[in-house]
């Protein structure tokens, strides 16, 4: 089983992030549970949210502790970032720096893409939830392209620009970081 | 809208799935209050009506004590209904539960379970739902948010049984349920309809059948209606795992035997017993410690009213020590479940041990779990899993 812990600010759709995920999962063939870490959300304020992958029904139901991957949709939280992610895992921030410059110490290694750029060249508005996991499949190979953008088509609906947009930017984002 | 005859699988919440599945159970009358501490259930229902998706009045009431009281308006008509709710909303329909279940209405109620306030805390533990234990109506918990869904059409099932005509409440935990998402198999409408006929009411206001319902129920009566639900709650016992062999046969998924289920018990030494979610997370820690070799297994109590108590002392016989994990408080004692299961077992060998835990949205993790098994291996007493 892989766990994912995905942070980001109030508003920015860590939530959705991952749903979106766990539906491509569940479209590439797994099993797979997103839950957010419940809190009495509120604009700008922290936000965590999970997502579990596996090839067989997933049981557990705590929280996660000990994270295979996470993903960081605001630099800004990398400072007060406190998730136990294993050695030899991922840690992928949304970041114009280098990996170097992340305040994060740990054994997981620390990938920096720049979503937002890529967001605002694309979509126009800074929207990286759904995008960032672009990022998660050609990093991780745990999901693939095609069925992020299946989940994208279903979560926020196949027709719109805005869906079109969101998976013209994940593509952008999946080759940026491949 | 057309009609989704066709089953599909689909990535959806435990709110959403209870949703689902009361929409293909085609209630007519779905009394609620929009508003904290409801959940998505309403809302998604809400959106079926608005789209033409379902045929139903959905009556935007001004509390939960009018969403229960135009429920049991709606089955004194003799249409199926539903409502949803959690928290202090089940505790301001607290006065009208025991209305429902006298008058013996089959209603079906989801509860997404989140503790009282006091302090405030709107995340999930039992206390909402373990607190109207005792008002007449069937308690089904669920694990997963399959789980919900079909538990949702088997409580209509079960509740409009002749026989047995109580009301029933399908609890969810809150957020740690209602809140997932997971994949959900939805099933189709004519399968639905070919488990669940429509609705034949048999206790309702029929100007052919004139009927008081209301009346004031003096000393010499009173005593017989209540004799009378706790006789529907036994006859309960014995539906349930039809309607669960049933819903089997018909879907190709059931839960135990609909009251309670066995995970690793036949030669178990030890066992966990709980409702819910955390029954999930027992799973793992069983199988973790019977790669151990340790002799662990585990109950899920699905059923808390009417309470299984021949299938749990059976299950019982041949055990050591069972750790008994509350997620509610009994404030002066001990959690709801461990009273109720020293009282089932007094006569048999094993050591009865209650752990209250997962209050007011505390995890209850693997670790936790494991050391309230380690403990009654030990020959310890149970405690606060904080």
């Amino acid at each position: 089983m892989k766990q994912i812990v995905i942070l980001g600010r109030g508003g920015q759709g860590a939530v959705t992030s991952s749903q979106v995920l766990a539906v491509a999962a569940f479209e590439n063939g797994k099993h797979s549970q997103a839950f957010p870490n419940f809190g009495v959300e509120r604009m700008g304020a922290p936000v965590k949210s999970y997502c579990r992958i596996d090839e067989k029904p997933i049981n557990l139901r705590s929280h996660v502790y000990e994270a295979d991957y996470a993903i960081i949709l605001d630099q800004t939280l990398a400072e007060c970032f406190d998730e136990k992610v294993k050695d030899g895992g991922l840690i992928i921030v949304n970041s114009n720096r280098l990996p170097k410059e992340i305040p994060i110490s740990s054994k997981a290694k620390i990938v920096c893409v720049d979503i937002t750029k890529i967001a605002l060249g694309i979509i126009g508005k800074p929207f990286v939830n759904i995008i960032a996991l672009g990022a998660f499949s050609a990093l991780t190979k745990e999901i693939s392209l095609q069925a992020l953008e299946k989940a994208v088509q279903k979560q926020i609906g196949s027709k719109g620009s805005i869906a079109e947009k969101n998976i013209a930017a994940l593509k952008k984002v999946y080759e940026a970081s491949k | 809208m057309a009609e989704k005859e066709k089953a599909e699988k689909v990535v959806i919440s435990g709110a959403d799935a209870i949703a689902c599945a009361v929409k293909l159970c085609r209630p007519k009358v779905l009394p609620m209050y929009p508003i904290t501490p409801s959940t998505l259930v309403p809302e998604r229902l809400s959106e079926f009506v608005f789209n033409g998706e379902m045929k139903a009045e959905m009556i935007h009431v001004e509390s939960e004590h009018s969403a229960a009281s135009a429920l049991y308006g709606a089955y004194a008509t003799g249409v199926r209904g539903f409502t949803a709710t959690a928290s202090q909303g089940l505790a301001l329909m607290h006065e009208i539960l025991p209305i429902i279940s006298a008058s013996r209405f089959p209603a079906v109620m989801a509860v997404a379970n989140r503790t009282l306030s006091g302090p405030l805390n709107i995340w999930n533990d039992h206390s909402d739902a373990v607190s109207e234990r005792d008002q007449g109506w069937i308690q089904l918990y669920c694990e997963s948010a399959q789980e919900a869904f079909d538990t949702t059409i088997m409580a209509y099932k079960i509740a409009e049984t002749e026989r047995v005509s109580l009301p029933v409440m399908v609890c969810i935990d809150g957020f740690a349920l209602s809140h997932v998402y997971e994949p959900v198999q939805i099933e189709g409408q004519s399968k639905v309809d070919a488990f669940l006929p429509p609705y034949k009411p048999h206790n309702f206001l029929d100007t052919s059948d004139p009927k008081t319902f209301g009346a004031v129920a003096f000393p010499n009566s009173f005593f017989e209606f209540h004799e009378a639900e706790e006789m529907a709650m036994q006859e309960a016992l014995k539906v349930i795992p039809k309607v669960n062999e049933e819903f089997g046969k018909a879907f190709g998924r059931k839960y135990g035997d609909g009251l309670v289920e066995l995970v690793e018990m036949k030669n178990a030494e030890y066992a966990l017993i709980g409702m819910g979610t955390l029954v999930g997370t027992s799973r793992v820690v069983v199988e973790e410690m019977r790669k151990q070799g340790e002799k662990v297994g585990l109950i899920k109590l699905k059923c808390l009213r009417p309470f299984p108590k021949d299938e749990i002392l059976q299950a019982c016989k041949k055990l050591k020590g069972l750790a008994v994990i509350d997620r509610h408080a009994s404030l002066g004692y001990e959690g709801a479940l461990t009273i109720d299961l020293k009282a089932a077992l007094k006569d048999e060998k094993v050591k009865v041990e209650g752990f209250v835990a997962g209050l007011g949205g505390r995890d209850i993790d693997v670790k936790r779990l494991r050391a309230a098994v380690e403990t009654i291996m030990k020959g310890e007493k149970g405690y606060w899993l904080k």
